[in-house]
Parts: C-alpha cells; sequence; structure tokens
C-alpha cells in the first residue's frame, strides 16, 4: 500500500522520526479525540514490522527491571525499541502513579528507545483501552520490538495476550500456591514463563514446575511454552529470554500462525470499535430519553422488574431504528 | 468529587534533579496529586536534566515538578529550563519544591520557574498552583 497523497501534518512528522509529534499523538488517542482519526488512518499501513513482546505477572515480580534488561540487550543488538508501561489509575481519584520510569536506565540522547507510560484510566485486564493502538504507533514510528509491560496482573488480567505476538509471564521463587492459583487464567497466554530473580533460592524449583505446567497447559497451537530463569538486576538470563522471544517468533513464521493470529485479532479489534460505538450511541440516545425515567420509577415502585425494564428499553431501540 | 473541567487528567513529572536521595518529599506531592486526579509520571532520583527534559516529551506532560534538596538548584534548574526550550517546550510549565533560599526563588522565578514550594508549604497549596500552571490541552 502506498501513502495517501495527503497524509495529516502530524503523520508526516510521526514518520520522520518527530517523537514530540509521536508522543502528543498518543496523548490525543489516550483521550480518545476524535481529530487524531485521519492521522491514524494515515498511519496504519506503516505498523505492522515490530515484534510485540508482552511482560506480564504478578506485582513485584520484577518486570519493570527485566524490561530495562532487555532494553539494553536489545539495543546492544541495534534494536530499536518502544517501551509502554501500564498502571493501574484509582478507581476514587482517577489518578495515578506512573513508576515504571524508576527502573529504565538510559541514555536520554538515545532516540533508539522511546518509553510510555500509561495510566489504566478504568480499564480492566492489565491494559489501557488505547495500549492496542499506541502499540502501532510505536510500530509506525519504527521501532523494531514493543515491549509492553503490564500493570502488576492478578489471575484474569490477560489482555496484552491479545496485543502482544510473544507474551511472557514473569514470575518468581517461592510463589508456592499462589503460583497454582494462577493457572486458569495466566498460564494460558504464556508463550515464554521468567522465573525472575533467579538468583534467590527455589528458582530451580519454580523453573521445574513451570516446565512440567508448560506441558500439560492446553493451547491452540504447537508451541510448548519454554521456562527461561533470569535475574534482572544481575543481568544473568536476558540473552536467553530474548533468544526464547526468538524462537517463538520463528515458530509463529514457519507455522503460519502469524498470520491466522493476526486475523483473529483484526477481527477482535474491528467487533470491538464497532460494539463500542454501537453501546455509546444506544446509551447516549437512551440516557436522555424520557422513557428510561419512567421505567426506573416503574421499577422502584416494585411495579416492574428490571430485567423487563430493560427488554422494553431494547424493543423500544429496535422499532424506532430508521424513523 | 472534585470535578475538573478539562476531559483528560493532567500529566505531571515529578524528578528529583541532581545527586539527592532525599525522596520523601517528592512522593508525598505526588501521591496528593495522584489523589487529585492527575496522572503522576515518577521518575525518582537522580535525574540529569537531559533525562528530565527528555521524559517530559516521550510522555508528553502538562507540568513539571522537581525537587531538590541538594542545593544545586541554581545549576539544574536554569539548565532544564534551556533545554525545554532548546527542545521547543518552552511552555510546559516547571514548579519546584525544596529549600530554596528567597534569593534564589527570586531568581528562579525570574528564569521562568513558574512557582516555588518551600517547607511548611500544604498539600491543597501544591496541587492548586498545579491545577492552576497546568499546560491546558486543546
Amino acid at each position: 500500500m502506498t501513502a495517501a497523497p495527503r497524509m495529516p501534518a502530524a503523520a508526516r512528522a510521526v514518520r520522520a522520526g518527530d517523537r514530540r509529534a509521536l508522543a502528543r499523538l498518543i496523548s490525543q488517542v489516550e483521550n480518545r479525540d476524535r481529530s487524531a482519526e485521519p492521522t491514524l488512518r494515515a498511519l496504519y499501513p506503516f505498523a505492522g514490522h515490530a515484534t510485540i513482546v508482552g511482560l506480564t505477572g504478578p506485582l513485584g515480580v520484577g518486570k519493570s527491571s527485566l524490561v530495562n534488561a532487555l532494553l539494553r540487550h536489545l539495543r546492544a543488538q541495534d534494536h530499536t525499541v518502544g517501551v509502554i508501561g501500564v498502571d493501574p489509575s484509582s478507581p476514587f481519584s482517577g489518578g495515578s502513579v506512573l513508576g515504571d520510569r524508576i527502573r529504565i536506565d538510559r541514555d536520554p540522547a538515545d532516540s533508539g528507545i522511546f518509553f510510555r507510560s500509561m495510566a489504566s484510566r478504568g480499564h480492566a485486564g492489565g491494559l489501557a483501552a488505547s495500549t492496542r493502538e499506541v502499540t502501532r504507533l510505536l510500530d509506525a514510528f519504527g521501532m523494531d520490538v514493543v515491549l509492553v509491560e503490564t500493570a502488576g496482573s492478578g489471575q484474569v488480567d490477560v489482555e496484552v495476550g491479545r496485543v502482544a505476538s510473544t507474551n511472557v509471564v514473569v514470575l518468581v521463587p517461592h510463589l508456592g500456591d499462589e503460583v497454582q492459583s494462577l493457572k486458569a487464567g495466566l498460564f494460558e497466554i504464556a508463550d515464554i514463563f521468567c522465573v525472575n530473580k533467579a538468583d534467590l533460592p527455589g528458582a530451580d524449583g519454580a523453573a521445574r514446575y513451570l516446565s512440567e505446567l508448560a506441558g500439560l497447559t492446553p493451547r491452540s497451537d504447537a508451541w510448548r511454552p519454554k521456562v527461561v530463569q533470569a535475574s534482572a538486576v544481575n543481568g544473568t538470563g536476558i540473552e536467553a529470554l530474548w533468544s526464547a522471544v526468538e524462537a517463538h517468533e520463528s515458530y509463529l513464521k514457519t507455522s503460519g500462525q502469524d498470520r491466522a493470529l493476526l486475523r483473529e485479532r483484526i477481527r477482535d479489534e474491528v467487533l470491538d470499535l464497532y460494539r463500542d460505538r454501537l453501546l455509546t450511541e444506544a446509551t447516549d440516545r437512551l440516557e436522555r430519553s424520557p422513557e428510561l425515567d419512567a421505567l426506573v420509577t416503574a421499577v422502584e415502585e416494585r411495579s416492574l422488574d428490571p430485567r423487563s425494564a430493560a427488554e422494553r428499553l431494547y424493543r423500544g431501540r429496535s422499532a424506532g431504528r430508521g424513523g | 468529587m472534585a470535578r475538573e473541567s478539562r476531559t483528560s487528567p493532567i500529566r505531571v513529572l515529578i524528578a528529583k534533579p541532581g545527586l539527592d536521595g532525599h525522596d520523601r518529599g517528592a512522593k508525598v506531592v505526588a501521591r496528593a496529586l495522584r489523589d487529585a486526579g492527575m496522572e503522576v509520571i515518577y521518575a525518582g532520583l537522580r535525574q540529569t536534566p537531559e533525562d528530565i527534559v527528555e521524559s517530559a516529551l516521550e510522555e508528553d506532560v502538562d507540568l513539571i515538578g522537581l525537587s531538590i534538596l541538594s542545593g544545586a538548584h541554581m545549576v539544574l534548574f536554569p539548565r532544564v529550563l534551556a533545554l525545554l526550550k532548546k527542545r521547543k517546550a518552552g511552555r510546559v510549565p516547571v514548579f519546584a519544591g525544596g529549600i530554596i533560599p528567597d534569593e534564589d526563588a527570586r531568581r528562579l522565578r525570574r528564569l521562568g520557574v513558574k512557582a516555588i514550594f518551600g517547607p511548611g508549604a500544604t498539600l491543597e497549596e501544591i496541587v492548586r498552583t498545579a491545577r492552576s500552571i497546568a499546560r491546558p490541552r486543546p
């Protein structure tokens, strides 16, 4: 595909390597600023080249330190790297403290790195609603690798599994029975298990346990998750971790899984966007309608139950469509 | 809950420039700004002016808060302001906290530091000021 003859200035700037233009565009995406849509459209054809790696795992396992170690490793190999660090927003104030930069030790003049912190802004699943889009922007900006570090995850925070092509689940020794309990959620998205803080006793045992588990977890493909031990602070195991990522990426290519995965994700995304649109439109309309008030009153007086009220609203909507 | 007129949260970078290990104040301020609904990018200790400016640009912040207790403010702050100008980001407001003598504070204000908080400043005061000086979003 060729670039449209009249690309928006912001898109041209991003393609030309303008870091501020990229930073501003990311903010617009985060703020759901619709005026950025032509720019996003223009940049879409330029994405699709980066290796997107997800790093997820419970709070405090050393994801940020691992990102820092990977950054060094990748820059030494001359790969350019975008990083997205997600941290939670407070459900009370809406504010957040984004602390993933603290662990990053880098040359600020190195234009081969672009690091962006994102607050989850009420989105569940370990990412922000716009993380996928921001990943794509870093890709279109020309980064070879994009590392997506999720918020400290619980069992069901697996959304990164739908964004990254290789997912690393980071754990530490002695999670013990907690590890068991993670089985159902997190474990299913792991292409690689990384036992971080492997300088601590118990790392071998944890790795052995995970290897067994890796063979047991059902998958839709033939990949058997690799288990790597690393110590982000000592810098050991980082090479092995990256080799495992590369092995998975080449498995995706040779098996054709990459195409299948891409298709599935595009389908998901289109449907998601469609759903979003429908939902916003429908609720916007409803919230202004006097009918809702009347129904709420009826439910309040117990002359109607909530399900029937919703059913009436729904039928009213279908009937009113096109009118 | 306080509602802001803007739809997007204020993004603010909090950092400690130079060689100074006392980050308690910075953390307390970061927390207060968070509780006021802002997104606080906490860059932590031992940041060079170059680190600070690069972080501010990548994170597209509306405000920069620098905490300093080492006495090197007359070297580090002008450098941050100059770098921001050089990167065409001179409009990102900078505020400061720490031990800064009045005479220096006056000079820093003339150089463009928007607000300076010494010991005894209340969190309410800091939050209110941060809100009023933050760069507005279009």
